[in-house]
């Protein structure tokens, strides 16, 4: 009795064990992440100020949240920054991988070139750029020195266009990914299909018109995905580059939610606003993730 | 090698030619310009900066900003340099890559090795947590850090970085061990191989090259992180927080050159990193984007 117990009772734990390695990271996802979530939607119900507090307000917080300047202009400004970021991104990630696909001489070094600012962080390159844009140390003082004394570059100090610098400064760090998602699709395309186009007649720009940017179709779809969630949670390159100003004219979700929550004590408002951040990037990678998922099992 | 075979077969004038390495060239010279420009200003003396020479070469050489930089900057109140934070960084980055990346290949082997009924949802959970924006954990986070004593200290750190990081760890070892032939466990299974038994003779000898990206991967983000450090690093912060305390100051002259020394020491793990393993690095990036 005793002795087949036992053997039952470790046949049993190797069949759990998978399961028992498993459980502890799936816990800690359950309550980290998805129990968080939960703690923060039903925190942004609630009057909570400097300290969680559990004083329902209904609906408050997200009322007052759409009716703060600040937070009309953080939506105005994400929606203007991820447009030409992913745009721009995109439009140089394209090109330079078409053009690197032509067997060029030296993309060993030009590749790696492209790509290495993609391993610094957005601090690094904000203290590049900020510097390098500033009025009286940079761009504009170099030109001036060389002789061009009207050259005139003040985007950094001005509310109108600092947004266009953090543009920039993003475009600068992520396109060469971009391109090496472009260049790795190329590379997959069978030439065959190329030749039997060119025997057909086709000029070059119709063979990349027509057929190869259609099949980038997976690319282009990666690169969307990627590139806007990585403009959703933007935060510490305006950090570093513009600290949200002058004024509020480069207010992000993102310091937005951070300085409500942890400098106004306003936490109720500032869940509001994570919790839309939330939904948003939910809305683009839930059908993305579903679908891979989905084609993995096909 | 067989990346030239590949290529499209499109010909090109030789005037297109020209135009295709001028465009590429100019591209190239972007790139490199923020590195340039931090590197040609952090060895010179300050008062050629304000003078208005940034792209020139320095006409006299000097490494006493990167002195300053690592040994006596006013950090916040502290004119401690950025030693202590670089520091800090390591303390916190080293056992978060290892656990995460360990846990991240256990994870893996079960999700292919040992599948069951419901492992797809399992692991789309684990995979949605990549993406979340980190806004949405940032105040039950800072709640939970504090019951458990580990608020602004380094462990509290790693914590954060560990349950936030093995979501990609999971889906990098999945995806490799999706291609191993599953005939070899279930052989070693008969054999009466038992699960770690399995994991530790079968899977790990071949787990070489997907450990490296995981490692980098794990590396890159989490010593470049940002938002966590300034929201849990209290008196342990990061250097990423330091270099933005020592950049955004706004007592006493703007240092331009202590602040571009400081910006390489703090790009420089990450720097050497692409540069010893960039092959790893990229893959990594199209691992995390494209999941095949």
């Amino acid at each position: 009795m005793a002795a087949s117990g036992d053997v039952d009772f470790r046949t049993r734990l190797q069949d759990w064990l998978p399961r028992l390695v498993l459980a502890p990271s799936f816990a800690v996802t359950l309550l980290f992440v998805y129990g968080f979530i939960l703690f923060t939607i039903v925190l942004s119900f609630t009057g909570s100020k400097m300290l969680p507090r559990f004083t329902w307000v209904g609906f408050e917080n997200y009322e007052k949240l759409f009716a703060l300047p600040a937070w009309n202009t953080a939506i105005v400004n994400i929606a203007i920054f991820a447009s030409l970021y992913i745009v721009i991104c995109t439009a140089i990630g394209l090109l330079l991988a078409i053009f690197l696909d032509q067997k060029i001489r030296g993309e060993g070094v030009l590749r790696p070139i492209y790509l290495y600012p993609m391993a610094l962080s957005f601090i690094v390159t904000g203290t590049a750029w900020k510097w390098f844009l500033d009025p009286g140390i940079g761009l504009q003082q170099v030109m001036r020195n060389t002789g061009w004394e009207s050259f005139t570059f003040t985007w950094i100090k001005d509310a109108d266009y600092a947004l266009y610098t953090i543009v920039i400064a993003a475009v600068w760090q992520t396109s060469g990914f971009v391109m090496a998602m472009f260049l790795a699709g190329l590379r997959g395309i069978d030439n065959e299909i190329l030749k039997a186009a060119q025997i057909d007649g086709a000029s070059n720009w119709q063979l990349y018109r027509r057929i190869v940017i259609p099949l980038l179709r997976p690319a282009f779809l990666s690169a969307f995905v990627i590139l806007s969630h990585l403009a959703i949670k933007s935060y510490d390159l305006v950090v570093a580059l513009t600290g949200g100003g002058p004024g509020r004219a480069t207010e992000m979700p993102a310091t937005f939610m951070y300085s409500y929550t942890f400098t106004r004590n306003q936490m109720g408002i500032g869940a509001s606003s994570a919790v839309i951040m939330l939904m948003t990037i939910a809305a683009i990678m839930v059908p993305y993730l579903y679908a891979e998922l989905k084609e993995k099992k096909a | 090698m067989s990346a030239a075979t590949q290529d499209t077969a499109v010909s090109t004038g030789s005037f297109t030619r020209a135009f295709l390495y001028l465009v590429l060239i100019l591209f190239a010279l972007f790139y490199l310009l923020p590195l340039y420009v931090m590197g040609v200003n952090s060895v010179k003396p300050l008062t050629e900066i304000t003078g208005g020479n940034m792209m020139a070469l320095p006409s006299v050489w000097t490494l006493e900003p990167w002195r300053q930089a690592w040994s006596t900057a006013q950090i916040g109140v502290e004119p401690t340099g950025l030693k202590p934070y670089f520091l800090n960084s390591i303390l916190m980055v080293v056992p978060a890559v290892a656990i995460s990346t360990i846990v991240g290949a256990l994870n893996g082997y079960v999700l292919t090795k040992w599948r069951f009924r419901g492992d797809t949802w399992v692991f789309g959970l684990m995979l949605f947590s990549c993406f979340i924006p980190f806004q949405i954990v940032l105040i039950p986070m800072a709640v939970v850090l504090g019951k458990l004593g580990l608020a602004g200290s380094v462990p509290g750190l790693i914590l954060v970085h560990v349950v936030y990081g093995i979501g990609f760890t999971t889906l990098y070892f999945r995806n490799y061990y999706a291609s191993f032939p599953t005939e070899l466990v279930r052989a070693a299974m008969i054999d009466g191989a038992g699960f770690f038994r399995i994991f530790w003779r079968i899977l790990l000898p071949v787990s070489g090259p997907i450990a490296v990206v995981s490692v980098i991967w794990q590396f890159t983000n989490i010593w470049n992180d940002f938002l966590f450090g300034v929201s849990f690093g209290g008196t342990s912060q990061p250097m990423t927080v330091a270099l933005n305390n020592l950049v955004q100051s706004s007592t006493g002259v703007k240092e331009y050159n202590v602040h571009f020394a400081g910006a390489i020491l703090a790009a420089l793990p990450t720097l050497l990193v692409y540069i010893v393993a960039g092959r790893y690095f990229v893959r990594g990036l199209m691992a995390g984007s494209v999941k095949g």
